[in-house]
């Protein structure tokens, strides 16, 4: 490698980190704002306009913190465990294209990357449970590995179906398989040229995929411990787990790496699913900018509205409903194409199962609610008194 | 490294210390979990963080002035606990308090009560992890605060129930001030109960955790709504009518199961009973004096007097013996959050640590009575 693709490839990282860093306080800004606004708060108003530098602020507070560490730790691995997390979610964007274009290194085996270091940020939160010598810590710990362990599965499951269904592994090809050839035609050129073949669908993968679509939020949701998975930090009952013993700079890398996480999450299902960049009128990037935010708003939605799971429900919706879910989903899609049906009759048995399985949850969980409400003599989702 | 010997290894239980500076401990409570993984094998609770000595300091205050300690009791419904040790003042002087200082009670305490379930629900969300709802609470419970101020002055902490009466009648603007008030609160009541109660999630986590008889909760002395939820209507305000509350009509809601959904739910059932005491006080205020003893220092003839009443944790009693003098000889405080506790031991057994904190929550304690 010459000196100046060196240089170049640090001035790519260097701007991979500033930019990123920026896409975090925005998202942090949006979070509260938007929280805020399903609370029926403000949110924060004072730091500048509308609040917008509340992050900032919140930032450089973290930064001239003092940063503890406690005496009875296990020092190297205390230290180590924040870079541990973070290192791989910021590796993840390396591979991430923005647009056709806009990306560090795009890699024929992107996706592949993308899982392999997803799941290596297990290990920095279990060693920061166990490096702070402390009870919450380690049961935070625990929980992390069990709960991010098995809900990498269905999310494993689900990329393994995009590549049936794609014949690639690529992110670029998958977004120029989602959609119309003649957009396309630079990604396609280049895939020609590396004799890389591919399934051309046209349209978003959501129409044809729903199932994929929403056992990838929701494992992506466990995977960035995103309420109602936050279990393995909840506040209320381990205190922060993992991060209890943490503060400072330190707890803000923990910080930075978990709404980069969230934002890897975001980008990849409107990658994988929503046809990434491409969109009428605005430039790709603003269409890749709204699809990911408009994910990332969904997240913050469901935060604001469900309670957390306890760790044994977590597991049980995991093992019982996500993996055989995420299963069926790479056995129709293996189908489809073996059999080379065509597109609609993927969505149609993507949907006969999202179908049964949403008929099987409310079986479980909503009717025996619709009926302890109607034993009160209330309708669970209007109650208004009579007055 | 040798080879490690498994016949010979053991497995040993976690000591897990939750609280007093845990947040979900509702205060300054400490319980010493003993843990198997996830699983909650034993639980010792530790009071007394926040002894203050209540009952001794009553002692050494004139009569009026123990109103004020009993603000600080269970400072999450204030005006409750001024009303009991009033009654039982008056009890024992034989004073009979205005109607129209009797209605101001009632209206007020049920709105403390109102703001006191609001509060639970609010931080028994939080314990299940949403984090909403307590801010849909909290808005609520701020009008009642609001409102509270312009009456007595004081958000908290009021001292506005005097021995005789209240302190002084309610402001000029008290009408518009509560038509506007129950407007609102039936609203937010209601958008609070929309929200919470019947999310699958929170179902799933509070609906059968925490289950208990309704034999085993009479044993431990449980009362007021933790009782209800086991099944049992008993309410204080029916079983043996004080103040005015024979001259309303309300329900006493109760559940079936004892568990900490069914405590939950008993509690928002009550705010919609209260709304209705208040709004029939509201329309039944009569004219008149608010206070019945007109001199500053109150003796009491020599004699003990024990009164009960209901408060929004449950039946708190006031056993009081004078000695003729302007002091108390001795003022003992039956408090309801106290016995509710002392069964946390019992509930929490092998249930999961996540469990622990839902099963504290719903108990509702105010650690402020619990140690006095």
């Amino acid at each position: 490698m010459s000196l100046s693709a060196i240089l170049m490839m640090a001035m790519w990282l260097l701007s991979l980190f500033t930019i990123l860093s920026i896409v975090v306080l925005s998202l942090i800004w949006i979070e509260r704002k938007f929280l805020g606004r399903l609370q029926r708060r403000l949110g924060p108003t004072r730091t500048g306009p509308f609040g917008l530098l509340q992050p900032v602020a919140d930032a450089v507070k973290l930064v001239l913190k003092e940063d503890l560490l406690p005496s009875w730790s296990d020092k190297a691995i205390f230290w180590v465990a924040p870079l541990l997390v973070l290192v791989p979610s910021f590796m993840i964007w390396v591979t991430i294209p923005a647009t056709e274009n806009l990306v560090v290194q795009n890699l024929e085996m992107g996706l592949f990357v993308i899982v392999a270091l997803l799941i290596l940020s297990i290990l920095g939160i279990l060693l920061a449970g166990w490096g702070s010598a402390n009870k919450y810590g380690a049961l935070g710990g625990l929980r992390a590995a069990a709960q991010l362990v098995s809900y990498e599965v269905p999310l494993v499951m689900v990329v393994i179906s995009i590549a049936i269904l794609v014949q690639s592994m690529d992110l670029r090809i998958i977004v120029a398989s989602q959609i119309p050839l003649e957009t396309a035609q630079s990604i396609l050129g280049e895939a020609n040229q590396s004799n890389a073949v591919f399934n051309h669908i046209g349209v978003p993968l959501v129409l044809i995929f729903p199932l994929g679509l929403v056992l990838f939020l929701i494992a992506g949701l466990a995977e960035v411990g995103r309420i109602p998975f936050d279990i393995y930090f909840a506040e209320s009952e381990i205190v922060g787990g993992p991060f209890v013993e943490y503060s400072g700079a330190h707890w803000a890398v923990f910080f930075l790496a978990e709404y980069i996480n969230t934002f890897v999450v975001a980008a990849l299902v409107a990658l994988l699913f929503l046809a990434g960049w491409h969109g009428p009128l605005l430039p790709p990037l603003a269409w890749f900018l709204i699809k990911t935010y408009s994910v990332i708003m969904v997240i913050y939605w469901i935060r604001g509205t469900f309670p957390r799971l306890r760790i044994d429900q977590l597991m049980a919706f995991g093992w019982k409903a996500m993996i055989p879910l995420s299963f069926v989903g790479v056995v129709i899609t293996s189908l489809y194409r073996f059999y080379d049906w065509p597109d609609w009759s993927l969505s149609l048995m993507s949907l006969i199962t999202l179908a049964v399985v949403g008929y099987w949850l409310y079986l479980k969980f909503t009717r025996p609610v619709i009926k302890l409400a109607r034993s009160y003599g209330r309708e669970p989702r209007r109650i208004r008194s009579a007055r | 490294m040798d080879q490690i010997d498994i016949e010979h290894t053991q497995s040993v239980d976690m000591m897990l210390n939750m609280g007093p500076q845990h947040p979900s401990t509702h205060g300054v409570f400490r319980m010493l979990l003993r843990i198997d993984g996830e699983v909650v094998v034993d639980a010792e609770p530790h009071v007394g963080y926040l002894h203050r000595g209540s009952e001794k300091l009553c002692e050494g205050e004139q009569y009026h002035q123990v109103v004020t300690l009993f603000d600080r009791l269970d400072y999450i419904s204030n005006f409750n606990n001024e009303w009991v040790f009033c009654r039982a003042v008056e009890k024992l002087m034989g004073v009979e308090v205005p109607q129209r200082a009797e209605y101001i009670r009632v209206i007020l305490a049920e709105l403390n009560r109102i703001a006191s379930h609001l509060l639970f629900l609010g931080t028994f969300g939080l314990d299940a992890g949403a984090m909403t709802p307590v801010m849909f609470a909290f808005r609520a419970r701020e009008r009642i605060q609001g409102f509270f101020e312009a009456v007595s002055g004081a958000r908290m902490m009021h001292n506005y129930f005097h021995i005789g009466g209240v302190k002084e009648d309610v402001p000029d603007n008290f009408n518009d001030l509560l038509s506007s008030l129950l407007v609102d609160l039936q609203k937010d009541v209601e958008e609070c109960d929309r929200l919470l109660s019947f999310n699958e999630v929170f179902v799933a986590r509070t609906k059968g955790v925490g289950e208990i008889d309704l034999e085993t909760a009479l044993d431990y002395g449980w009362t007021g709504p933790s009782l209800r939820a086991c099944g049992l209507k008993y309410d204080v305000r029916k079983a043996e009518p004080y103040s005015i509350y024979d001259l309303f009509e309300f329900e006493v809601p109760v559940a079936r199961d004892g568990d900490c959904w069914d405590r939950y739910y008993v509690r928002v059932l009550e705010m919609y009973e209260s709304l209705s005491i208040i709004e029939q006080a509201f329309s039944g205020i009569p004219d008149g004096p608010v206070m019945a003893l007109g001199r500053r220092l109150i003796r009491p003839p020599k004699g003990d007097v024990y009164v009960r009443a209901e408060n929004p944790r449950g039946e708190i009693g006031v056993y009081l013996v004078s000695d003729g003098t302007d002091k108390p000889y001795r003022v003992k405080v039956r408090p309801p959050s106290f016995c509710s506790l002392s069964a946390l031991r019992h509930l929490v057994r092998d249930t999961y640590v996540a469990d622990a904190v839902v099963i504290l929550g719903s108990l509702d304690i105010v650690l402020g009575e619990v140690d006095r």
